[in-house]
């Protein structure tokens, strides 16, 4: 398969489009203007219908209409988009509707601005809605791994009845490297709870619905969502490390503050330190496991993020008290600038 | 023995959960009715709302789908673009439709989303115990307007009916109510050309049927059929206001 060129945004799109997905809904926001933008112009082609919303809140609903319904549905968008849509998340949580969601965040809070941030985390993690309920996010730190990562985020949603995230920035979005895109799959997954409208051949009506009245009967469904996170808390793990077994300061870093942090690797190793990384590519489910590789001695675990501090709290419970934390961060769309960490570290590590 | 009338094989046999005297009962026997003798009951789907039909996908037989407060027809367009042959419904209270959604239906109808509304105006909060709905007129009690709708404070009612119609994708759209026996006729006549207009492949249609809240307006299912009359009907009035089919 050759190789194209493409930006972060057009990849997911094309991504999407391979792996089946045959309904796109959304409204146009900076940085994400490129996706919608492709999936407008070659979802049609492909077969699939494409429908710009009045607004964020309706697209989540059209997702779960047409998910509800059976369909392969994906809408993007970005932060304060993310922000209108944690309704219809919290309800297609409810109602077991997949689908794939996709933030290509932006500075903020409020309407921020346009430029790479990641503060979107605990929004994209905490299960940004009411009630009891996380979903699976997964954060690419490639162009490669946005094809990658959305393939695989259908079939999560799919398999576990519920949104998946896929959470990039500005940069994620706006950046070109060179990608392979599969060749387009037709999905014919089994969904005998899609109301379908096939209720006559079926022999009863299924419903879907986010509502359940009596307690002993939210409670089963609380179970239930509770049994399938459970399954995939303990399945759906992924993350890169590197050097982490023998390195003195650990980085966690996902996504673009991840590339970041692999420049201070290589100028740590061409210093002579002992520097490692771990990259949570899931970040919900967080690879706490990952943290268990990190020797006794490590002087300290730094979280980085482009953000004020969020993915660090997550940190802090991987760590348990093992290490001492520290953060390195950004905010309002400013890049992590690689010798300042380096510079964090070294300090840590008394001027060695 | 001759059968002389039976329940429509489009509900299910669970108890209605509406209070003695809603006209919400006789709504969804017209939808019900109105499905299978249009000959669509077994490719219909239909998405209801949060408010007092928000149990609808129980008593609706078809598969059904309930939205969030005001979304029906958001998710009415999703199901739709993912099963175009199939017949799509929403059914939606007075608050659902012209207060938290009104920019679902307005886009819906804006699109020409080819998919029949089924808009249940009681003027009236039900569900949520009697609060003051858009479509309250000045002068009603409600809860959160003990002392009555005042204009001065919050506006007029807002009439739907005329406002979706003035709307191109929208090609049907009619004003009826369940208050008598002719009116019933009346209001099937308008669900039945509802739905035409979808399986014709038109657009958007509405029915916005005036209906009772006995239970929070504080009358008799009797008076409140005689205020929906006296009160509701003057300044709602009823009608087609728009027919291309
Ligand atoms: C987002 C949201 N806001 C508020 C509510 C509370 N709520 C439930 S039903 C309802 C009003 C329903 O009134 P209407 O649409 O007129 O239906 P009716 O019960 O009168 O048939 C409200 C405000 C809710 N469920 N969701
Ligand atoms: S509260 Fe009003 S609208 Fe709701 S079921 Fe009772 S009478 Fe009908
Ligand atoms: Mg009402």
């Amino acid at each position: 398969m050759a190789k194209k060129l493409m930006k972060g945004n057009e990849a997911i799109a094309a991504a999407a489009i391979s792996a089946g997905a045959t309904h796109f809904f959304g409204y146009p926001i900076t940085p994400q203007s490129e996706l919608i933008e492709y999936m407008a112009r070659e979802l049609p082609k492909a077969g699939g219908c494409f429908l710009q919303a009045e607004s964020e809140v309706a697209a989540s609903y059209m997702v779960y209409g047409a998910g509800g319904a059976g369909a392969r549905v994906i809408t993007s968008t970005s932060s304060p988009g993310l922000a209108l849509k944690q309704e219809g998340l919290t309800y297609m949580i409810s109602a077991g509707i997949p689908c794939v969601v996709v933030n290509i965040s932006r500075g903020g809070p409020g309407l921020g601005n346009i430029l790479p941030a990641q503060s979107d985390y605990f929004m994209c993690t905490r299960g940004g809605g009411n009630g009891d309920y996380y979903h699976p996010c997964f954060a690419p730190a490639s162009v490669q791994e946005c094809v990658d990562l959305v393939r695989h985020a259908f079939d999560v949603a799919d398999k576990y009845r519920m949104p998946v995230l896929v959470l990039g920035d500005g940069m994620t979005g706006q950046m070109m490297e060179p990608c392979e895109i599969p060749p387009r799959q037709e999905v014919k997954a089994d969904k005998p709870w899609a109301a379908d409208g096939n209720h006559v051949a079926r022999g009863e009506h299924n419903r879907i619905n986010a509502m359940d009245l009596q307690a002993d009967v939210l409670e089963a469904k609380n179970e239930d969502i509770q049994r399938r996170l459970k399954e995939i808390a303990e399945t759906e793990v992924m993350y890169e490390t590197v050097d982490v077994e023998d390195a003195d300061i650990v980085f966690v870093a996902y996504g673009t503050s991840s590339r970041a942090v692999k420049n201070v690797l290589s100028k740590a190793k061409a210093e002579g330190l002992k520097m490692g990384l771990i990259r949570p590519i899931s970040l919900w489910p967080f690879p706490t496991e990952a943290f268990d590789k990190i020797k006794k001695d490590c002087k300290a675990v730094i979280a980085v993020e482009q953000s004020c501090g969020q993915m660090v709290e997550d940190v802090r419970l991987a760590v348990l008290g093992r290490w001492p934390v520290e953060f390195y961060g950004r905010s309002g769309g400013n890049p992590i600038i690689p010798d300042d960490v380096l510079k964090m570290a070294k300090d840590i590590l008394g001027g060695k | 023995m001759a059968v002389v009338y039976k329940k429509s094989e489009a509900l299910t046999d669970a108890p209605l959960t509406y209070c003695p005297g809603c006209t919400h009962g006789i709504i969804h026997k017209l939808v019900a009715e109105t499905l299978v003798e249009l000959g669509v009951f077994d490719r219909a789907i239909g998405v209801g709302p949060v408010g007092c039909s928000a149990l609808c996908d129980f008593f609706f037989a078809c598969d059904m789908f309930i939205a969030a407060h005001g979304r029906a027809p958001a998710v009415a367009t999703g199901v739709k673009r993912a099963h175009p042959d199939k017949i799509v419904f929403t059914y939606q209270g007075d608050g659902d439709l012209a207060s938290i959604g009104t920019a679902e239906v307005v886009h819906a109808a804006h699109r020409g989303e080819k998919i029949t509304t089924i808009f249940v105006n009681n003027a009236i909060y039900g569900m949520t115990g009697g609060q003051m709905a858009p479509t309250t007129l000045v002068g009603q009690k409600a809860t959160t307007a003990p002392e009555g709708r005042s204009e001065e404070h919050c506006g007029k009612p807002i009439r739907m009916a005329e406002m979706l119609a003035t709307i191109e994708g929208a090609k049907f759209v009619e004003r009826v109510t369940v208050n008598s026996p002719a009116n019933v006729r009346k209001a099937k006549a308008a669900i039945k050309k509802a739905f035409e207009c979808q399986i014709e492949g038109k657009g958007f249609a509405m029915v916005e049927v005036l209906s009772t809240c006995p239970t929070n307006w504080g009358y008799s299912p009797v008076e409140a059929l005689r205020w929906l009359d006296e009160n509701m009907v003057p300044y709602y009035p009823l009608g087609n206001y728009k027919n291309e089919l």
